[in-house]
């Protein structure tokens, strides 16, 4: 168990405080509200982290793992009266066994490809979510119940905030773990080179559609708990672009960095909000944006900060960037 | 049963026929550079909506083509130098961030500059179907595939007969070994942003007739123009072509004898079949890993 426990306990820590301390700072539910949200996307972007920052590969298409959590949800407990715990699950397996199933032909290509495949598989989820109107509600979306367990009713912004508060820091603790065992070695193996793991007795094709499904499983829960939060999902909430934005969030935060990925979340959620004061100039600012951090740091903003720190005390050039 | 045949078929072409220019344009960039330019589709959207305004302004409709498509070549120029070029060496993931900000970008422009509303550009020559085997065709449809044919031929030329076409496949066979020949690799770079920005602009002006056009019509004209680049093979001039045709036939034959309702869906299921069949595409030559 010691060794389960070491690693990085203070980042961990550091997590935790943030988390406790957060709340004090929120002058109203709004704050809590998204708050919550970003702890979604943060749990979604730890999965997604592993495929991308670690075994290197593109998934353009992860926001339809989220949609199949959150329609699985939404759909069996509406229309089958199914307990949401049981639906959760049910929607988890859906999701991992799909991934399972497409994962090694769609894993076996690469690059550009590899992109296109996982883009297909996103579009066509959701094109199918809009389309079976009597099942999905279509383009409109659908209600989905609250969540509730042995009774009891999870409501509330402030209650929500903590229960995904906790299983944020179980989920990090977890990836943690994970990138620390003879998985996550394995993974940035076929990161590094692909020949060269198989030259040393990695098994690439069962590593990385391993790393998949995690990677699908972590999305379908968010999806499924927050369509329980926030009571209705749409198809336009787990399209092509909630894909693009889960990517983005990674990569902006940092690849192979699990709190890189935590913080891509978190700011990535909360600037659409504070952009909305720009009104019709908003898209243009978060394109410009986008691409100015891209261009500047290209390796996310906690890697390119902490070289900062650590190779330039005086950090005087590229203070555009920030 | 011929009549409907031949009018998917017709619908089919026509769209393909935006497909491929926009594929095209795909395999220009990625050809020079090795980056998939999510902003693709923005083109054929600038192209078209531009028109639009212009024409609105009180040009007539040649000057206005023509200023739109330049408008949109130098906002293709513009993105290569100014993002494009500084992030060289990126990682793909980077890169595909990069240009998708692109188009964000765009459509954020062309929202706040022109407008969120549809429009349509009055057809070329007249919009009185001719009647074939009972299946009505379009004048525009002849005119889109007359565009194709003409802007492909125009294609052919350049890269077969023109030094600057030859030193653009230079450099996109071994970049170095063009630098060595005294190629300027950044300026082909640059040129093949603003070939495959004149190639979408053209595509959007031609197409706007028949498919109305709107600040987010370039989000899944890109995303089928990727799929048709990819069925043909990345990079592969006569692949992008045969693969636009294949997703604008089949998604009218599958829209017409399937369900229309999953239309969309059809392109992104053949793509996902034939990567898992023949991973570089159809006409791609299969990959090799240098170790």
């Amino acid at each position: 168990m010691h060794r389960l426990n070491s690693p990085r306990t203070g980042g961990l820590m550091a997590l935790v405080a943030v988390i406790a301390v957060l709340p004090l700072f929120f002058p109203n539910n709004f704050y809590f509200d998204v708050a919550i949200l970003a702890g979604f996307n943060a749990i979604v972007c730890i999965g997604l982290n592993l495929l991308i920052g670690y075994a290197g590969q593109i998934s353009l298409g992860h926001a339809g793992f989220l949609g199949l959590g959150a329609y699985s949800s939404a759909v069996l407990t509406t229309h089958l009266g199914w307990p949401p715990f049981l639906a959760m699950a049910v929607g988890a397996v859906a999701t991992g066994l799909l991934a399972f199933l497409v994962a090694r032909p769609i894993l076996k290509l690469k690059g550009h490809y590899l992109a296109m495949a996982t883009l297909g598989l996103g579009i066509i989820i959701s094109i199918v979510m809009n389309q079976e109107e009597e099942l999905t509600g279509g383009p409109d979306g659908m209600t989905v119940p609250p969540l509730t367990a042995f009774g009891y009713e999870i409501y509330g912004e402030q209650i929500w905030y903590w229960v995904v508060g906790v299983l944020l820091v179980f989920c990090v603790w977890l990836a943690l773990n994970i990138i620390e065992s003879p998985v996550g070695r394995s993974l940035k193996a076929v990161h590094g080179s692909e020949v060269a793991a198989e030259v040393s007795g990695v098994d690439t094709g069962h590593y990385k559609a391993l790393v998949f499904v995690i990677s699908a499983v972590f999305a379908s829960l968010a999806g499924s708990l927050g369509a329980h939060y926030t009571g209705f999902v749409t198809p336009a909430d787990v399209g092509f672009f909630k894909s693009i934005e889960l990517v983005t969030m990674v990569v902006l935060g940092g690849m192979a960095s699990t709190y890189g990925a935590v913080i891509g979340a978190a700011i990535l959620t909360v600037l659409p909000q504070l952009l909305t004061q720009f009104e019709e100039y908003e898209h243009m600012i978060f394109g410009l944006i986008l691409m100015l951090v891209m261009i500047f740091m290209p390796k996310g903003l906690v890697p390119s900060l902490i070289g900062k720190i650590l190779n330039r005390p005086a950090a005087q050039q590229e203070d555009a960037a920030s | 049963m011929l009549a409907e045949f031949l009018q998917f078929l017709f619908s089919g072409v026509t769209v393909g026929a935006a497909y491929a220019l926009v594929a095209l344009g795909f395999s220009i960039i990625y050809n020079a550079s090795y980056v998939i330019n999510f902003a693709q589709g923005e083109f054929v959207m600038l192209g078209g909506m531009a028109t639009v305004a212009l024409i609105s302004a009180g040009l007539p409709m040649p000057i206005a083509v023509f200023l739109a498509v330049m408008i949109t070549v130098g906002i293709g120029l513009l993105l290569e130098k100014l993002t494009i070029e500084p992030a060289r060496d990126s990682s793909v993931v980077t890169m595909i961030i990069i240009t998708i900000g692109a188009s964000i970008f765009l459509r954020g422009l062309a929202q706040v500059v022109l407008d969120k509303e549809f429009h349509a550009l009055p057809p070329f020559t007249g919009d009185e179907p001719i009647i074939i085997l009972g299946a009505s065709l379009l004048p525009q449809s002849i005119w889109v595939l007359v565009g194709m044919v003409v802007l492909v031929t125009i294609m052919v030329f350049f890269f077969g007969h023109t030094k600057l076409g030859k030193a653009m496949l230079a450099s996109a066979h071994n970049p170095l070994a063009a630098q060595l020949v005294g190629i300027n690799t950044k300026q082909i770079l640059m040129l093949s942003f603003g070939l495959s920005a004149m190639l979408g602009a053209m595509g959007g002006v031609l197409i706007a007739p028949i498919s109305a056009t709107y600040y987010e019509v370039g989000i899944m004209l890109g995303l089928k123009g990727f799929c048709a680049s990819i069925l043909g093979g990345l990079g592969n001039f006569s692949g992008a072509i045969l693969g636009g045709l294949i997703v604008g036939i089949a998604e009218a034959m599958g829209a017409g004898y399937i369900s229309s309702e999953y239309k969309d869906a059809i392109a992104f299921v053949i793509i996902l079949l034939v990567l898992f069949f023949m991973p570089s595409g159809l006409l791609g030559r299969p990959g090799t890993d240098r170790v």
